[in-house]
């Protein structure tokens, strides 16, 4: 069972503002799924490697050589705010 | 030109081009008008007019691509509102390869929000109606794309499968879906839900275009580290027996015990018995861990997404809410912008990656994850394919789901366990139940897509399934009296 507590616990591991509504809600929606995915803990997964990734690729190198990145106006364009030729943001000490 | 040209399949345009029986412009022009008097909510952005189309064996072919592939100054928001007035200054690559192919952009399809739902519910840009009936859904996530196709509001669409977003659509709508072997298709500018699982596959009329349509989208390419290719070129196929074909039928994924309505179990059962006629042996088998594919899934699939989701934050693209500092204006963005699944994904991802549940949750969903690979190893040295129905249900009604998240989550039963394996499967068309469209899902080991479309062509041939009731419902006004004024007129 998902408490409120931990609900807002990971709204704020996640950047996530929830109305008290969503809260409420979140907590029976969460447990709910939770209890069905618990039932792979009956599973003996004893021993078993974990699958990342299903592809056999080990490690994908590519030539180290410079290469055109995206004009920075380009990469601007669809910024909400841009000052000085950057993204612009509050201060994280406002 | 005596066929209206939105009656014929992708490669019957691509001859009637050929001959010159019908010119691009009269094909674009054909499906814009449709596309545009769209009813059926499938387009969020219809092409004003044809892009040059450059010389390739798919020239003039106009294509509906999902939302979430990033097209060049096109909006792609990925069904969110949190990407709203995003046009992206890069092109999937997938899309891409059809450009060069020749293909002509229509439209961008709707979808559920970043992917994630079954419905099409969950899109900033409303729901997509099913055109068999306006009153149920498409299936999600890529019911628009799957809508269009088969409402003749385009004449192929490509998409995305995480966990059966291009397999259940395709069924619930009673056209053709496919989802590659995982590392076929390029990832690259695939706006990303869960990038082990995410692959882009074509949905179509019939098994013909889907192979068509695959074979242009497929490469290995320097820009997706995963992805691969496949080791020889897709065929159109031309199988009409399936002589010698083993057909394995999964316990855990069949029976009305484990949710499948006895007309969808009735369609399949039938069809099962048409592959014998054909030549196939089929039994009974298991996948013993297929059954835990889902509450493994639902752990893994979120966990990316909470982390790929990450990047929306109001500061480089899209929405952004005023905040005091720059936590509020990442949390409040993040609160107006994502709609609630997308919110309930992020919260069940970040909880099974966080401290003290990261063993318990997302450590076993992927050992999990790895019996359920060696299960479909084991079964592909008996079986040639694995078959079951593609989806537990026909489509249901509008809102009927939509507050409940697990009865949602269930619609993946029998399309999750392929993809967290990354094997390929293909859902064609098997008849209707209710007067709806059932699927019927082929799968088989990684690679094996052109023996997969030789088989589904064969069964297509046998089963015979006749979609036209939802091509000429369309999604058009069906009578000239429901066309409001100033609409286009109908074909």
């Amino acid at each position: 069972m998902i408490d409120r507590e931990q609900v807002l616990h990971v709204a704020r591991l996640a950047r996530l503002e929830l109305t008290d509504e969503e809260v409420a809600r979140m907590a029976g929606e969460l447990s709910d799924v939770l209890g069905h995915i618990e039932r792979i803990d009956q599973l003996d997964l004893e021993g078993v490697a974990p699958t990342t990734h299903v592809v056999d690729v080990p490690n994908a190198l590519r030539a180290d050589e410079p290469r055109a990145s995206l004009p920075r106006e380009v990469a601007l364009a669809p910024a909400p705010a841009v000052e000085a030729d950057g993204f612009s943001v509050p201060s994280p000490q406002a | 030109m005596s066929t209206d040209p939105v009656r014929l399949t992708a490669a019957q345009a691509v001859e009637a081009l050929g001959r010159g029986d019908l010119s691009a412009a009269e094909l674009f022009a054909a499906y814009r008008e449709r596309a545009a008097a769209d009813e059926l909510n499938a387009f969020t952005w219809v092409a004003e007019e044809a892009p040059a189309a450059q010389d390739g064996p798919l020239h003039g072919i106009p294509i509906a691509v999902k939302d979430l592939f990033c097209t060049t100054g096109v909006p792609s928001q990925s069904g969110s509102k949190i990407l709203e007035g995003y046009r992206p200054p890069y092109t999937a690559t997938v899309v891409e390869n059809l450009e060069q192919a020749g293909t002509t952009l229509l439209g961008k399809t709707n979808q559920d929000e970043f992917a994630m739902g079954s419905s099409n519910e969950n899109s900033a840009f409303g729901p997509v109606l099913n055109p068999w009936d306006r009153e149920r859904v498409p299936g999600g996530s890529s019911g628009g794309s799957a809508a269009a196709v088969a409402a003749g509001l385009a004449p192929w669409a490509i998409a995305t499968d995480t966990g059966g977003s291009i397999r259940q659509p395709a069924a619930l709508c009673g056209i053709v879906g496919m989802k590659p072997t995982y590392g076929a298709v390029s990832r690259y500018g695939m706006i990303a839900f869960a990038s082990s699982l995410d692959q882009a596959g074509p949905l179509t009329r019939d098994v013909t275009d889907a192979a068509l349509l695959l074979g242009h989208m497929v490469s290995a390419d320097p820009r997706d580290s995963t992805s691969i290719g496949l080791p020889e070129e897709i065929a159109l196929p031309t199988a009409q027996r399936l002589d010698g074909i083993r057909l394995g039928v999964p316990e855990e994924l069949s029976g009305e015990a484990e949710g499948i309505e006895p007309g969808v179990m009735e369609a399949f059962e039938r069809t099962l018995r048409v592959a014998e006629e054909l030549g196939a042996s089929v039994e009974t088998m298991r996948l013993p861990h297929a059954e835990h594919g889902l509450s493994a899934y639902y752990v893994l699939a979120p966990a990316e997404a909470s982390s790929n989701l990450a990047r929306y934050d109001g500061v480089r693209y899209g929405l952004r809410a005023n905040g005091h500092d720059l936590v509020s204006l990442y949390t409040r963005t993040r609160h107006d912008g994502f709609g609630p699944e997308v919110k309930r994904r992020i919260m069940l991802g970040t909880y099974a990656l966080s401290s003290g549940y990261y063993d318990a949750y997302y450590g076993r969903a992927q050992k999990v994850r790895t019996k359920i690979a060696d299960d479909f190893r084991a079964a592909f040295e008996r079986f040639d394919f694995v078959v079951t129905p593609t989806a537990p249900t026909v489509a249901f009604g509008l809102g009927t789901k939509v507050h409940d998240p697990l009865a949602m989550y269930l619609n993946d039963y029998c399309t999750v366990p392929m993809s967290l394996a990354g094997t390929p499967a293909i859902s064609i068309p098997n008849g209707l139940a209710e007067g709806l469209p059932t699927g019927f899902q082929i799968a088989g080991p990684a690679f094996s897509e052109n023996r997969i479309l030789e088989a589904a062509h064969a069964l297509e041939g046998a089963i015979g399934f006749d979609g036209s009731t939802a091509l000429s419902r369309g999604g058009m006004p069906s009578t000239p009296s429901e066309r409001g004024a100033g609409r286009p007129a109908g074909l």
